[in-house]
Parts: structure tokens; sequence; C-alpha cells
């Protein structure tokens, strides 16, 4: 009975998702018989520069992207891994597990940096850390927190401001919620504690980061913890009051990672696709690579990546992944 | 003069023996090494005529012995070896000439003369006949005081002439005694050297008479 | 003189080749045995982490509620990473039923035997390596058997082992061009030990029969010993062979000299012209036959010499001085002048054995052929490249149409009569000449003698 509840829970976002995708857009040739079908868990908007420049390379070349939540792209990947050729995604650890149990195609790589590879399969080509976003203007007097010991502290001595003000993932919905949070459970003790203040202010639960920095942005919310920083920035330029803050005790940055599925229609479009995909990272910003290339050391952002190890499938584990829910439950749900 | 012949082969000795005392010498023989040492100890030589192969021994151990001795009768060994090295270590020895066998009488003669012409130490007999003094191992002919070289034929046949004078020679004789057996001469070659004899003899108390038909024979006015 | 020697093989390449072979066996087993023994190695390696990670997993498991959970730790999974990043699949079972992880991966099955276990297996197309353990947890409704099974793809391990492979083989390469080296090197030390030993049985006299002295490598101790018995035996043999042919010699010899004394005496004492012909044949064709078996041993054992010379610096006009002075009582009873011009020293680097024979021979012929009461003179004088000797006499000279061949085997002079000779003299000294790296040159002087030139 217990189990049956956890799988509903597990699977309801894929199960909600399945009719439709968040966005569907095509590039390129729109007379070509077959496009390059792209599953991915990032905006449109970041991406379509890329395949842009792809396709503009690319003559006769059609590309479909296609956008979903992390969860779910991982289940309707699984489902049908014939009907996709590329799969995009920020949940690291549901990347290395699809690669793992050998949905991906090998792909050579030599000059690609061997921490951002796995098996040959599996490519990362960003470095975005979880962030924590404030509204200046909600915040007014009171100190910005540099780690999660002040955002903590802050919280706790400001319940009245910040009660229903904060917002972090809901890690049942988001794979990348949940890999930020067991990567943090997995460093500090700080995380349950911060999980506890915040189910005390009656934290919201987002199933996207997009949705997080809207509510930052329109001060529903006051702040917001494990945002991705990459898509705050973005929107931190139009929206004056939002500040991203990275965590100064132990930032956790992750990978935006892409494979070549095993069963890709279109096997060398898709390798052409990374290569350019790799190709562009490489370049930076100044090439026109709208997200946060590879860093070229873990020190760069002065903490961590999230490394590609097959120890990332530990807590996707199902009795893990069922305690650890339970646990996140117990600490931000179950105070209301 | 005297000769010692060491010759094991009996048949042999006994024709050199002949041979040598045809000419008017005499010969002593030994067959074997013991006893030539023996003649040795007891008589003087004038030459020792010496085999190599003997039944007691080598006679080059005779030759070193005879040496050691400090005898000075000079050895002509006579070999039936041919090889160079054997000549060699033979002189090297101490002999003082070596002929191979067979060999041709009138050789030994001359070897002889060669050999006791340079041993110093011996006597040198000479005939005399009136005033004509005749040294035939020196080959020196005086008439009358007066000193005349002769030829070696001239020699040969002026001695034996002389060491048989009163006998008559054919001249067939003559040839087989002054030619070697390879020199195809007639006879009346012998008349040259009669002739020239007869001139170097002119005046003296020596004369060589021709016996029509016979020969020669040499007379002396007594 | 070198004889034909079969020849099949070579000891220093059939060395070389069993070293060499052996060692290109050995540098194989080598590499066999070394790969096989890393890949124990490896194998224990990853066994080992796997047995780890099985292990980690296992410790977590607690019965809670009757219900088992694991609460494993990320190490878990993580110590398998590895340089080729390679596939990690695991699986709990509670007795039979999985809990989580891989439903690929074989189930436990009843047995028990020998925890943990290690299986090379396939999963998924792909061979990997299997740890699994079990652990019995007893709760309040009874005992629950909890089976972990970890498995890895092989990649870094197969990875590890190509590249110790390579490593090994270029090990087993250099190992076996070392010892190719060492094989030649061996092989050809041991064939200096045989040259050496050629070298100086080859550097020898042709009469030094004496046994090899030197010291020899003991294997080669029978060979050279019985060398040494073969040479002695030879020794022995030639030893005899020249007593012998002195025996032979002296038989003949002896009885032809009684003969011809005989037939000398008798001739003073016979008158009759038909009894003196007779003799007198006898007596030539004695001298004949003694002069052509002198000549004849000569030119054999001259031909012998002329492959080895026995060389040292002489003095060529003194060599001559004796030679005329023992050949003089011969001129004398011809009453031929027999002088000697000696201008200068006239040094020769040669065998004097062989040029005394070759010289005394030319004055012989001059001696036989010339005229009684002529001149037969022998001159040395040196000339640019070396001294010369001529032998010049008054006698009928060389035939014009002969002179070219005179100086082969057996052939006599035509004008000569029946003068005593074999026509052998000439060859012997021809090749006396040859053997010096001479020439010879028959010419008639311009009073008609012959004139024999030797230009050294």
């Amino acid at each position: 009975m217990r189990y049956l509840a956890v799988l509903i829970v597990a699977l309801w976002p894929a199960l909600l998702a399945a009719a439709e995708w968040e966005d569907h857009q095509t590039f390129g040739d729109t007379e070509a018989s077959a496009p390059l079908r792209i599953l991915s868990s990032t905006d449109t908007s970041f991406f379509a520069p890329i395949i842009a420049a792809f396709v503009a390379r690319q003559p006769g070349v059609a590309v479909e992207y296609l956008v979903t939540g992390t969860a779910d792209l991982d289940a309707r990947f699984r489902d049908a891994p014939a009907a996709y050729d590329v799969v995009i995604s920020s949940a690291m650890d549901l990347q290395l597990k699809l690669a793992n149990d050998g949905f991906a195609a090998p792909l050579d790589m030599p000059e690609h940096p061997d921490r951002a590879q796995w098996h040959k399969r599996l490519f990362g080509f960003t470095t975005e850390p979880a962030a924590i976003v404030v509204n200046k203007e909600l915040f007014a007097d009171l100190p910005l927190p540099r780690s999660r010991q002040d955002l903590i502290e802050v919280l706790r001595a400001n319940p009245e401001r910040f009660t229903g003000k904060v917002g972090t993932y809901d890690v049942r919905d988001s794979g990348l919620g949940y890999l930020f949070a067991t990567q943090d459970a997995r460093s500090s003790e700080t995380f349950w504690r911060l999980m506890e203040v915040m189910g005390r202010l009656d934290a919201r639960l987002y199933c996207c980061s997009g949705e997080m920095i809207d509510d930052l942005a329109t001060g529903r919310l006051a702040v917001a913890y494990n945002v991705l920083g990459s898509y705050a920035e973005a929107r931190a330029t139009e929206a004056g009051a939002l500040t991203v803050i990275l965590p100064s005790e132990f930032p956790t940055a992750m990978m935006r990672t892409a494979l070549i599925s095993r069963a890709a229609p279109q096997p060398e479009v898709a390798k052409a696709f990374l290569r350019h995909l790799i190709q562009m990272q490489a370049g930076g910003g100044d090439a026109g690579f709208p997200l946060p290339p590879l860093a070229t050391s873990n020190d760069a952002t002065g903490g961590t990546s999230i490394s590609l190890d097959p120890a990332l499938m530990t807590y996707l584990d199902r009795m893990k992944r069922q305690m650890f829910i339970q646990e996140w439950e117990n600490a931000i749900v179950q105070q209301d | 003069m005297k000769y010692l012949l060491v010759e094991d082969n009996v048949d042999l000795a006994d024709a050199i023996a002949a041979r040598i005392k045809f000419d008017g010498h005499t010969v002593d023989h030994a067959a074997r090494i013991d006893e030539a040492v023996a003649f040795v100890q007891t008589n003087e030589y004038d030459l020792i005529l010496l085999d190599i192969m003997l039944p007691d021994g080598d006679g080059r151990s005779f030759l070193r012995q005879h040496r050691a001795t400090a005898n000075t009768t000079p050895v002509i060994v006579l070999t039936a070896r041919s090889q160079v090295s054997d000549r060699i270590s033979l002189l090297d020895l101490g002999a003082d000439d070596y002929l191979t066998k067979p060999f041709d009488h009138a050789e030994l003669q001359a070897r002889c003369r060669a050999v006791l012409r340079r041993n110093a130490g011996a006597a040198h007999s000479t005939l005399r006949l009136g005033d004509v003094e005749f040294d035939s191992v020196g080959g020196v002919l005086k008439v009358g005081g007066a000193v005349i070289t002769l030829r070696n034929r001239e020699l040969r046949l002026l001695e034996l002439l002389m060491t048989a004078r009163g006998q008559v020679f054919s001249k067939q004789k003559l040839v087989d005694r002054l030619f070697s057996y390879d020199d195809d001469v007639s006879e009346n070659a012998i008349e040259v050297y009669i002739a020239r004899l007869r001139k170097h003899l002119e005046g003296s108390a020596v004369q060589i008479t021709t016996l029509r038909g016979l020969g020669y024979r040499l007379d002396h006015d007594r | 003189m070198t004889a034909e020697v079969h020849v099949h093989g070579s000891l220093r390449r059939r060395l070389g080749l069993i070293l060499t072979g052996g060692a290109a066996v050995l540098a194989v087993i080598l590499y066999l045995a070394v790969r096989t023994f890393a890949a124990q190695i490896a194998q224990q390696g990853q066994d080992s982490i796997l047995n780890a990670s099985v292990t980690s997993i296992l410790d977590t498991a607690v019965l809670r509620d009757g219900e088992v959970l694991l609460d494993f730790p990320y190490a878990s999974l993580s110590m398998l990473g590895t340089s080729a990043d390679d596939r990690v699949f695991y699986a709990i079972h509670a007795d039979d039923r999985l809990l989580s992880g891989y439903d690929s991966l074989p189930a436990p099955g009843a047995s028990q035997d020998s925890l943990p276990r290690f299986r090379t297996t396939d999963h998924g197309g792909e061979p990997v390596r299997m740890a699994t353990d079990a652990r019995t947890l007893i709760g309040a409704q009874g005992q629950t058997t909890v089976t972990v099974s970890v498995a890895q793809t092989q990649d870094a391990l197969s990875e590890t082992l190509n590249a110790i492979s390579r490593r090994v083989a270029l090990f087993g390469i250099g190992f076996f061009a070392l010892s190719t080296a060492l094989a030649l090197w061996a092989a050809a030390t041991t064939s200096r030990q045989l040259r050496r030993l050629t070298t100086s049985v080859t550097r020898r006299g042709p009469q030094d029969l004496r046994p090899v002295a030197q010291p020899v490598p003991s294997e080669m101790g029978p060979l050279v010993a019985s060398l040494n018995t073969l040479m002695g035996r030879l020794d022995h043999a030639l030893t005899r062979s020249e007593e012998f042919l002195a025996e032979a010699a002296h038989r003949v010899r002896t009885p032809l000299a009684t003969v011809r004394a005989y037939a000398e005496t008798t001739l003073q004492r016979v008158d009759n012209p038909d009894n003196r012909k007779a003799l007198h044949a006898m007596i030539r064709a004695i001298d004949e036959s003694s002069r052509a078996a002198s000549q004849l041993l000569d030119h054999a054992m001259v031909t012998f010499r002329a492959d080895t010379l026995t060389r040292e610096d002489l003095e060529l006009s003194e060599l001559l001085r004796d030679l005329v002075d023992r050949m003089r009582p011969v001129a004398d009873m011809k009453d031929i002048t027999l002088s000697l011009r000696a201008e200068g020293p006239a040094v020769l680097h040669g065998d004097a054995i062989l040029l005394q024979n070759a010289l005394r021979n030319l004055i012989d012929n001059a001696l036989k052929y010339a005229p009684a009461e002529t001149r037969v003179e022998v001159a040395v004088r040196s000339e640019g490249a070396g001294p010369v000797v001529t032998v010049i006499d008054e006698g009928p000279g060389f035939d014009a149409a002969e002179i070219d061949t005179l100086a082969t085997r057996f052939v006599r002079g035509k004008a000569m009569g029946h003068t005593i000779g074999s026509g052998l003299g000439l060859t012997i000294v021809q090749a006396v000449v040859l053997a010096h790296g001479a020439t010879m040159t028959l010419s008639n002087t311009a009073e008609g003698g012959a004139c024999v030139t030797l230009q050294f």
C-alpha cells in the first residue's frame, strides 16, 4: 500500500505531462523528411542559438526540440528510446543511469575533458551552480545571506517576514531538485536544518526553476533555495530586485549532460549535433554559447561540481529514494 | 796412396777397390763402422771413402767421431741418397766432398785430387824420372827445374803413363781412362793430348813412344 | 694445396639458431606467464573492490517493521569508478524477491555455497564480473536472507591488461633482442676458439707436425687430441716414407754403382769392340737412369716446397761461390774453365735449398753440354728490382725452335745428342723461379752459346 503510494508520487509528474510538451519547436529545413529529435529539459530559449547555428551549418537538416521536466524526460525516453536521437538533461543521475543501462550510443571525443564525459556516452557541457536567489526589496534592511547558515539564521530570526515567502524544488517532482537535495544532504547536515526551517515557514514547492524565478521577480517569494544560477542570472538582468548568491561554504554545481540514443533513428546527425554542441561550449560565451560553459576546474566556482560517477545511481535506488523522500517530507512537508 | 773404403756392400766395395788398385793405389776395406774405427786407429790413410748407410749405424756418426779426434784425413762420402738437405748436412758434419752413387770413377778421381790438393797437411807424392819431376796431386810438372802447368787431361794422361811406365796403352784404353762415357770422342782425340805432352817433355829424359798399331808407351833414358 | 672439404651447415649458425630460438620460446613463455599473472592480479583487484562494494551495501541491511531496508552509502557505488567508466549493476534481493536494483542480473538462487561468490557472466551482451554475498537478518516474524550482487563491466580491466600486455610484449622483444645479441656473441666467441686453432694449424710450416700445445676449451679437447694423434701418425708415416725413399734409393743405387764399377773395370781389360760397345751402352744406361731418378726426386721435393717457401735473406754470390767450388772438379775433367763473376752484393729473400738446387741444375746443364776446353761463366749482379743470375756457356746453344718448350717436363734438347740429361733440370729451375716470383729467360749468345738468365 505504501509502496504503491510512493510509486504514484514518483510517477506523478510523468503521468501528468505525458500527453503534452512544455515546449515543442522545429528548426531548419521543414521539408526534411525526418528531423533530429532532441529530448531536453532545458528551456528552448537557451538552446535556440545552438540549434540555429547547427542547422545553418548542416543544410537539409531539421531539428525538433522537445522540452519537458527531467523526471518526465527520463520516463518518456525509457518508454520509447527509438523515438529520440539526443537526450539533454540537467539531472545528471538520471542521465548517468540511462547510459549505465545501455540506452546511450558511444561517441569518441578525445579532446573533451575526461571529468565531463562518462563511458564515452554521456557528455557534460555546462557547469551550473545551485544558488540562493533573493528578492532584495523584500529583504529590505535585513542582511543578505552569504551561506546556508546565514540563510537559516535570517529565516529563523524573521519568521513573520518569510512565512509563505520561501521556496525550493519539490524533490518528488523535479529530477534536478532531487539531485541537488541529495548532493546537499550528502555534504552537510545543514541541509536538513534548512529544510526544517523552511518547512516551518510553510515553504512553497516548485517543479521547475522558471516558476520559482517568476515568483521571486513578482515578490511572491523573498528567497528561493537551490535555484539554477544560470536561469536566475538571465532573469536578474531584467528584474533588478533579484540577487543570485552562491553559498560560500560549498556551492553545488551540476553539469548539463547530453547523450545519443542507442536506438537513434539518425545517429550520424545526432553525433554531428553533439560534436557541434561540445565545440560551441568550448568556445564559451564569446562563441555565442548561451549557457555557462564547463568550468575549467572545480576551483573556478569555489565549490565542487557533481562528478559523473556510478555513485549518482545511489539515490535512484528505490529504497534509498523512498527513505530520502520520507525524510525530506518529514522535514518540509509534514510541518503543515 | 792409401785409401780406406768403408762400404757394407761387398760387391760394390770389391769393384771400387779393384778400380782404385787398377790406378796403382792401395785400399783397405771396412764393411762396418767399428771395423773402420779400428782401421783408422792402426793405420794412416791419405783418404777415406765413406758410405752413409752401414749395418751398425749411420756413416755420419763415424764422421762426427772422426772429426772429434782431430784426425785430418779427408773424407769423401759416397751416398746413395740424393736429397739436397742430406748433402748440406754432410758438408756441415765435416765431409770434404760427397758423391752420389753410381758415380763415374773419373769424377771420383777428380774429386779426390781436389780434396787432396785442398788438404795442405797431406804429403804429396812426387814421381821422379831423371830430370822430370811430377806431382800428380798438385798437377805440377818440372822439366829440368822449369815448372810447367798441365791441364787436367794432360795431367791425367801423364800420370797414367808415368805410373805404369814401360807399359803399352792402346788409344782405346786411354780414351776410356781420360774421357767421360757420355763424351763422344774419337780415338784420334788422344793424339792431341799425346802431342801436347811430347811438347812439354821435349828435351827431357822422358819420352812417349808410339808403337804403331799397339799404342803408346812412356820411356825413360837412363 | 687446399683439399676440398664437404661443408654442411655452420656450428656458429646452428648455435646462434638454437640460442635465438630458445630465447624466442622463453620470450613467448615469459609474455604468456606475465600476462596470465597480470590478468589474475587485475581480476583479484576488481574482485576485491566488488566485494568491498557488496559488503558496504550489505552492512546497511536492517529489518524495520518486518521490512528490509538498505540505506547504503554513496561510497558503495563510488568506489567502483574506473578510468574507463565501467558500467555498474547491482541487485538487492530479500530471499528471492528483488528489493531494488537491476532485475536483469542473475537471481541469487538457492545455493549458499562459498560466499562471497565471484563469477564472470553476461549482461546485456557484455561480459561483467559479479560479486555476490548474503546476510541473514533475524526479526520478530522470522528470518530473511538479504543477497547483494554487484557487477561491473571489464573495460578498465582489459585496458589495463592491454597496457600490461603491450609493456610485457615490449619487454619480451627487448629480452629477445638482448638474448639474440648474447647468443650471437656466444656463437662468435665459440667459433673464435675454433678459428684460433685453425689459424695456429694453418700457419705451421710444412714440416711442422708437432702436437698442438696451446690450451683449448674442454669441448675441443677430443678434437685436438685426435688431431694430435693424426699428426703424430702423419709425422711417423712421413718419416717412414722418407726413410723408405732413402732406403729405396740406396737399394737401387748401390747395385747400380756395383754394376757400373765392374763395367768400368771390365772395360779396361776388354779389347773386343762389340763387348766394349755393350759395356759403354750399359754404363750410359746406368748413368741416365740414376740421373733421372735424382731429378725426379728433386722435382718432387721442389714441387712440395714451392707451396710453402721457407724464406730467409740470402747473399746470392756466396751461395753461387760454394756451388761453383763444388762443381769445379767436374768442370776440370773436361778442362772447362768455370768462373763466377759477382758484382757487388746481391741479397735475395728466398728459399736457400730450392735456389741451390735450381742453380746447381743450371751449372750442371752447362757443364754437360759445353765442349771440352771452353768456358762456362756464372754471373750475378743486382739490377733494379732484384738480383740477376746468368749462366753462359760456349756450347751449341738452344735450338731456336725449342726455346719456348724446353722448360717443359721431360723434353730434352735436340742438339745435345746423347748427352745424359732428362730435361727435367730446366723444369725444376722453372718451378723454383716461379715460386720466387722471378722469370727465367733462355737465349743464345752472339757466339752461339746458351745463356740462361734468372731475373729475381
